[in-house]
């Protein structure tokens, strides 16, 4: 069996600079080569290089299941690439600004032959630090986009003030906690920041993930007199109004403590839960029961579990209904055995969520 | 004893089998292999994506939006070099009549050299023509599309949910069979338009053929997608329908990833997912090994129109013939 071949979505609502950011991964002097899979060839236009057109292809399978909907030409371009594999290093596939990530994703995993040969390395949202305020009014899709990535690159950032910049972030870090954010101007990120991220890797997702271990030192900082796990459902508004801790801004909290939201349009939201070790005969069912019975909802979760007796942390990853989990590595030497599940979705009942969580702590 | 000729090549097969009696390969890189006194090799496509032929020519389709079709002395004839787009289906069809689809459009030229165009609301995913008539069939999703490209009108939709992508008519034209994304066939009898569900494969069923169409009892379709080729039975007016298949070949460390029913007799070749291949009689399930296990994955299988010879090709570019007749 010969390795898989990575893939990286590339997300954005209409404008939000996908194009550009897609010819920069193309003439960089990185040293790899890309296959492109795009929905019109536009104006990508770099020699020599793989650029797939491809018509944008929803199947849903006869069980009407949404977390079954895969992107059938995905399906088809990935097996034609891959009976020719010396070509490329790697898949890059660029979704029209509407697309919904979400099929895009569960190919990767709910397709056996493209799983077999490719593995999703990550979900990159391009969103336009100008326009997003106006985007999420009108356009559910951008915020879908955004809950969904592994990496959001906030672009334009020449065309706003530090203040709206800061706002936007913040909008961003509301939406999803866990992704990392990156700050361009005309897409110019480095491609190392984009490309190779291992999001869905269970060795490697969260491992070194800033945001993830961030917020568990904010919780220390900030929670742990208090109440010391599962944010709960004023995790987002707590992040908002009493310390904005995105990983850039890693000086200064409390600057924004009072003011009123900024974040009217935003209809999905984060549930931080943490916990302590885990009674895997009780977290394997619920993780199961919650995925089954509010997967439509759940855009996306990733969480570090600690199991009682258990001397490897284990990590889990979803995307709607489709969970995946392993043994990362051992608990280091002096590292708190705690657990800590976050699920990004739209109407998610954060209290119960709380409560079945914490009630899987062994006895 | 079968005598096995290997003829290794460096790049996935995509198809094999005989052009005018010649062994013929081609390979995804664009390449037509003939062994025809000696090796010939012709560049037919930059990317070669789908494959038909009706044992006199090959027609391709390429990632280089071109289509062409090559006959056994290697002359390859331009049919369509119009588009930019990946020409991921093609069939040969009566009367001199070609089809190809790239993104949602179907095209036919017939016979005369005009070409028509039929676009779908979504993906031409699977081409198939009717044995009789210049009637194409479309495999779409939830469904298939039953065009007259001769003359004018609405297409026959047959509706069945779910993503259709590939297809075939019986010899006899009574029956259309679709492959489906959820690891399921899917029939229609072409009279009335009654459905035949056929499912229980755990994988996608990408090799499907039809036996020799003989007396109404012996009339069968193998399929891959299973540890075993899963041989549905078609004789009487109701194709398979509350009749349980043949599972010929059952193997618990590997799956079938191509079939060829014999051109004469009931007998399948049928190659698997480690590259070994299977001769198995329909009657009583005898099984006479024709190739060991090899690199990789069989991706390609046909008989000669004779019988006795087998072409086959693999993903990892291990291809052969096989002679029978001795």
């Amino acid at each position: 069996m010969t390795e898989t071949i990575p893939v990286t979505v590339l997300t954005g609502y209409l404008g939000a600079g996908k194009t550009t950011l897609l010819n920069r991964i193309l003439s960089e002097n990185h040293g790899k080569r890309y296959a492109v899979i795009v929905n019109e060839f536009g104006e990508i236009g770099i020699d020599n290089d793989l650029i797939v057109e491809s018509d944008e292809e929803i199947y849903e399978m006869n069980n009407g299941c949404v977390c079954c909907t895969v992107r059938g030409d995905l399906v088809r371009v990935v097996e034609g690439l891959m009976r020719r594999p010396g070509r490329f290093d790697a898949i890059v596939v660029e979704t029209t600004g509407l697309a919904d990530p979400a099929p895009v994703a569960q190919t990767f995993f709910m397709d056996e032959d493209v799983r077999n040969k490719t593995r999703l390395d990550a979900v990159v949202a391009l969103v336009d630090a100008k326009h997003l305020p106006l985007r999420l009014k009108d356009a559910p899709e951008a915020e879908d986009q955004i809950a969904f990535a592994d990496v959001v690159v906030l672009n334009k950032t020449d065309l706003v003030s530090p203040e709206e910049l800061e706002k936007v972030e913040r909008t961003v870090r509301a939406i999803n906690p866990t992704a990392r954010i990156v700050r361009a101007t005309h897409s110019n990120v480095p491609v190392e920041s984009v490309l190779d991220q291992g999001a869905f890797d269970l060795k490697r997702v969260l491992e070194n993930d800033p945001d993830f271990l961030h917020a568990e030192e904010h919780h220390h900082h900030d929670h742990d007199h208090g109440h010391d796990h599962a944010c709960g459902p004023d995790c987002n508004h707590d992040h908002h109004h009493g310390h904005d801790h995105h990983h850039h801004d890693h000086h200064g909290h409390d600057h924004h403590h009072g003011e009123a939201s900024p974040i009217h349009d935003v209809t999905v939201k984060s549930i931080s839960l943490r916990g302590g070790e885990m009674d895997p005969k009780k977290f394997f069912p619920w993780i199961e029961k919650v995925t089954l019975a509010d997967g439509p909802n759940i855009l996306r979760l990733k969480g570090i579990i600690a199991f009682k007796d258990d001397p490897d942390r284990f990590v889990i990853q979803g995307v709607h209904m489709i969970t995946e989990g392993d043994h990362q590595r051992p608990w280091r030497d002096g590292e708190t055995h705690e657990s800590r599940l976050v699920f990004i979705g739209r109407e998610l009942d954060s209290e119960k969520l709380k409560r079945s969580f914490e009630a899987c702590q062994a006895a | 004893m079968p005598t096995l000729a290997p003829l290794d090549l460096d790049a996935h097969c995509i198809w094999a089998g005989f052009l005018d009696a010649v062994p013929a390969f081609a390979t995804a890189d664009g390449t037509l292999h003939r062994l025809d006194g000696g090796h010939q090799k012709t560049a037919v496509h930059d990317g070669l994506l789908s494959a038909e032929s009706d044992g006199a020519r090959l027609l391709t389709g390429g990632e280089d939006g071109k289509v062409a079709a090559t006959g056994g002395d290697g002359r390859t004839e331009a049919v369509s070099e119009a588009g930019r787009k990946w020409v991921t289906a093609v069939a040969l069809g009566p009367q001199g009549a070609v089809a190809w689809a790239a993104g949602r459009t179907a095209f036919v030229r017939l016979g005369t050299g005009e070409v028509r165009e039929f676009v779908h609301a979504r993906t031409a995913e699977g081409l198939a023509f009717a044995p009789k008539g210049l009637r194409l069939a479309v495999a779409r999703y939830n469904g298939a599309s039953l065009h007259f490209p001769a003359a004018q009108g609405k297409p026959t939709e047959l509706e069945w949910a779910g993503a259709h992508f590939a297809v075939t008519f019986s010899p006899d034209g009574q029956f259309l069979v679709s492959s489906m994304q959820e690891n399921a066939l899917h029939g229609w009898r072409l009279a009335d338009g009654k459905h035949m569900r056929m499912t229980g494969y755990p994988a996608k069923v990408k090799s499907l053929s039809w036996s020799a169409w003989g007396s109404a009892k012996s009339r069968w379709l193998a399929s891959s997608g299973a540890n075993a080729a899963i041989v549905w039975p078609f004789a009487g007016k109701d194709g398979p329908m509350g009749k349980a298949p043949l599972e010929l070949g059952t193997r618990g460390d590997a799956a079938v990833t191509a079939v060829a029913c014999h051109p004469v007799d009931e007998i399948a070749a049928v190659g698997y997912s480690d590259g070994m291949i299977l001769a198995v009689r329909f009657a009583d399930a005898r099984e006479v090994l024709l190739r060991r296990p090899g690199k990789g994955a069989l991706s390609a299988l046909n008989w000669d129109t004779r019988g006795q010879r087998l072409a086959f090709g693999g993903e990892s570019g291990e291809c052969g013939l096989i002679d029978i007749s001795a």
